[in-house]
């Protein structure tokens, strides 16, 4: 029988687990350690509204503090999880404490990946990922700093748009020839990169940082073809790693995430894992995947609540991802790797429009930008393979739910 | 505070004060309003916290915006009166709004 669960993570898979074991009728002893001091929060605003302090922190707490005491949820908050016993069923954690447990989740997620260049850890140099991180970035985008972004993909543009909006004068120095390259289509990249221009920042692609300068703090951002963009403060976002270092050492298999299969179950019968730390199986894409989502922490870290608890669930959902931009909303759903064609619906000039990837005539992914309706028929459309008849596809007076 | 009557399908009806400012979402989920998951926060990226305003509502609850209206085409069960909660700001005039909880949420 399991009498005591430790979560480890407090993000938005170590929060729904909580939820769903409470729910499910869990009575026993239930431990969340989270290495932040905050209660529970959510990420994704971070960049956005509350970057811009339009959204106050108390807001972005899945649960007040009276939620965790009604459901006896001892928070260990602030405190590390340093070392993992899996024979012995031990946490060690960095105040000297050590849990014991009868199953563990480890929900630890992932860190920003760092660049190494010189003058890489001048003062001034930022990763937006954590709560905390949030303060000196807000601080140093006072009206006519010079703000330069290291990277083009969600959390470089959603800050670059950001700091815009607060007056900054911004710099976006992207590797790649156009900005989300790893996520969107090419003309989805366009959009977004025509976007940033007209609201004035300067995006520049095809740039390779050499290195940092600066005396004290930052003060250049120099590139590999020798030009120098002058800077008050830096943020890089050069995308995240899966945090699997505590699991490693403990002798979990890892690679690329915490290995675990379609029942959230690692390679040790008594920890399971969810959320952006995790490499699943994908049932719908016939494939592993590592996903940085929302929906996918929410809805991995539901499956393996219920499956500690005894419930076999698999977990089998097709991922959603969303960014907003300026008064842009993109929403993305389904995985686009192995299509084969592309379908626009739509005109980018009209500010609204989609685009369906396809693997023969079976529908795989679709990027919507500010087009709602076509995001939404598309998660029914994908999560049921549907097979789709493209020309109907590209006739805007046919509904996407009905182009099959 | 606003007076917010949250009604479950089967008719079960609970009342919450809800900050003014805040959202109809945010007040269902911090007080664990049985069927509004909200996953995307209020982004309105998920059509989780849809609801159906009462009738005498409607006009103070104001119009659908186009994407949200996109969403909710496509939700479960959508209604001449469905909204999503996180789109509705709460007011004092919201002041005893009466909102349903639909059976399921999401597509």
């Amino acid at each position: 029988m399991v009498s005591s669960i430790v979560i480890i993570g407090g993000g938005q898979a170590g929060a729904q687990a909580i939820d769903t074991l409470r729910r499910e009728g869990f009575t026993g002893r239930l431990v969340l350690v989270c290495d932040e001091p905050e209660l529970p929060y959510q990420r994704p605003p971070l960049s956005k509204k509350f970057l811009s302090a339009e959204l106050a922190a108390d807001r972005l707490l899945f649960r007040h503090r009276t939620f965790y005491d009604e459901h006896r949820v001892e928070l260990m908050l602030g405190v590390k999880a340093e070392r993992l016993d899996t024979s012995r069923r031990r946490v060690d954690l960095s105040d000297g404490v050590t849990l014991t447990y009868d199953k563990l989740l480890l929900c630890l997620g992932a860190v920003a990946r760092r660049i190494t260049c010189e003058g890489a850890d001048l003062v001034g140099v930022h990763y937006l990922r954590n709560l905390a991180d949030v303060a000196p970035i807000r601080a140093a985008f006072k009206p006519g700093a010079r703000a330069v972004v290291i990277g083009g993909g969600y959390i470089g543009l959603e800050s670059a748009a950001t700091a815009r909006k607060m007056g900054c004068e911004v710099t976006v120095l992207e590797m790649a020839d156009r900005v989300m390259n790893r996520v969107v289509a090419p003309c989805v990249s366009q959009y977004f990169a025509q976007e940033h221009r007209s609201h004035g920042i300067n995006l520049l692609c095809d740039v390779r940082v050499a290195g940092i300068e600066g005396r004290h703090r930052v003060e250049h951002v120099v590139c590999a073809d020798g030009t120098r963009h002058p800077a008050d403060v830096v943020i890089v976002g050069v995308g995240a790693i899966a945090n699997t270092e505590l699991a490693e050492k403990a002798g979990l298999r890892s690679d690329n995430g915490i290995w675990v299969d379609e029942y959230c179950r690692t390679s040790d019968a008594d920890v399971y894992a969810a959320g952006d730390c995790t490499n699943h199986p994908s049932l719908r894409y016939g494939r592993r995947v590592r996903l940085e989502s929302v929906d996918n922490a929410f809805e991995q870290s539901k499956a393996a609540a219920l499956n500690i608890l005894g419930r076999a669930t698999v977990h089998d959902r097709v991922p959603w991802f969303w960014s907003d931009q300026y008064d842009n909303k993109m929403l993305i759903v389904g995985l686009t790797q192995d299509h084969d064609s592309q379908v626009v619906r739509g005109d980018p000039q009209a500010r609204s429009f989609s685009v369906c990837y396809l693997k023969g005539h079976e529908l795989l992914a679709v990027e919507a930008v500010n087009h709602s309706k076509d995001y939404m028929a598309a998660r029914k459309l994908i999560a049921d393979r549907a097979v789709m008849d493209p020309a109907r596809l590209a006739d805007l007076n046919v509904a996407l739910k009905d182009a099959v | 505070m606003a007076k917010i009557i949250f009604i479950q399908p089967d008719g079960a009806r609970r009342e919450i004060d809800a900050p003014i400012g805040t959202t109809v979402m945010e007040t269902a989920v911090q007080n664990q309003v049985h069927g509004i998951v909200a996953l995307c926060g209020g982004a309105c990226a998920c059509a989780t916290c849809h609801v159906y305003i009462g009738a005498a509502w409607l006009a103070k609850v104001g119009p659908r915006e186009d994407m949200e209206q996109g969403m909710l085409e496509a939700a479960w069960e959508p209604r001449e009166n469905s909204r999503l909660s996180c789109q509705i700001h709460v007011t004092a005039a919201l002041d005893g709004l009466e909102v349903t909880v639909p059976e399921r949420q999401g597509v």
